[in-house]
């Protein structure tokens, strides 16, 4: 499998992914954000960070740069695309995944780990996570409060595009779990068909027993299934 | 051309900074605040002399760059 890690000015997460894929046997590049054309990749991943200095709004000014239409054109064709916390923003702002990341609801930068529940399995990203659905990642964001109106979240929950959600230590969600003011405590969702993910919690921190864990891993092992 | 394009949240999204300006306002003893919303403000000088045309031009990149459409709205303004 191969990869492709875009990496615009203010990333500061791509060397963190490109850990955890090669980890994983993932045959990663780094491509930078003035390239115009992909590498030829499986998965193109964008990394966490504050592209552009979060200029205008988180994601916008990334999304509009040159490598970004290769990137529509892989995730449309069905490429599976991964963002992780700016890189959510970023595909929102693309267009590849619908809502909107607004400010964190008390308006601070959150930086803690958080627990989920792995609310759909049945995609590339999250197959694994059958037989643990409760896990623990990292969340470092100050715009991670996903909205969408009242017909988007009911969309997203019949089609069963929610991957992740904030939970409780025993898995229940609710509303004293949701760090971020998220609508229906959603942590991560998956387009139409299912081969691009946006999440605001960082699976690449947790890929080793030593110094973190391993919930992401999981994330990471789903990807070679195919 | 001079044209400035106010960009504010839409109705039904929640303004945590605008809350926090009204509470402060409040905190001052400015009683009869009813409410604030944050927006921003952008001053765009445009080489075009036809109004049609800049307005176009304007509600373009409006939707395109300036504003978020699923959560902002717009607002043109002509000096």
């Amino acid at each position: 499998m191969k990869s492709s890690v875009i990496v615009f000015p203010g990333s500061n997460c791509d060397r963190d992914v490109a850990i955890a894929l090669e980890k994983f046997q993932i045959k990663n590049q780094m491509v930078w954000h003035n390239e115009t054309t992909l590498p030829k990749s499986d998965l193109v991943v964008l990394p966490g960070g504050f592209s552009y200095g979060d200029y205008l709004r988180t994601g916008c000014i990334a999304s509009k740069s040159k490598i970004i239409n290769s990137i529509i054109e892989h995730g449309k064709k069905g490429g599976l695309v991964l963002g992780i916390c700016n890189g959510f923003q970023i595909l929102i702002e693309t267009g590849l995944l619908p809502g909107a990341l607004l400010r964190n609801k008390k308006l601070k930068f959150l930086s803690k780990n958080v627990f989920l529940k792995v609310i759909n399995t049945d995609n590339r990203f999250c197959s694994n996570y059958k037989n643990k659905d409760i896990i623990k990642l990292p969340i470092a964001h100050n715009e991670g409060n996903f909205f969408g109106n009242s017909d988007l979240i009911k969309k997203l929950e019949d089609k069963k595009l929610i991957a992740f959600k904030y939970c409780n230590d025993q898995g229940k969600v609710e509303k004293i779990s949701n760090p971020n003011g998220s609508s229906n405590n959603i942590a991560g969702i998956l387009n139409d068909k299912k081969n691009i993910l946006g999440m605001m919690p960082h699976p690449e921190r947790l890929i080793d027993p030593i110094l973190s864990g391993e919930d992401g891993s999981i994330l990471f092992t789903s990807l070679l299934k195919s | 051309m001079k044209i400035s394009v106010t960009v504010t949240l839409k109705k039904d999204v929640l303004d945590p900074q605008g809350k926090v300006v009204k509470q402060t306002l409040k905190n001052m003893g400015y009683a009869n605040i009813e409410d604030v919303r944050q927006g921003k403000y952008f001053e765009i000088e445009l080489k075009e002399n036809d109004k049609a045309n800049a307005t176009k031009i304007i509600e373009e990149i409006s939707k395109k760059l300036l504003t978020n459409t699923v959560i902002e709205n717009y607002t043109i303004n002509y000096k």
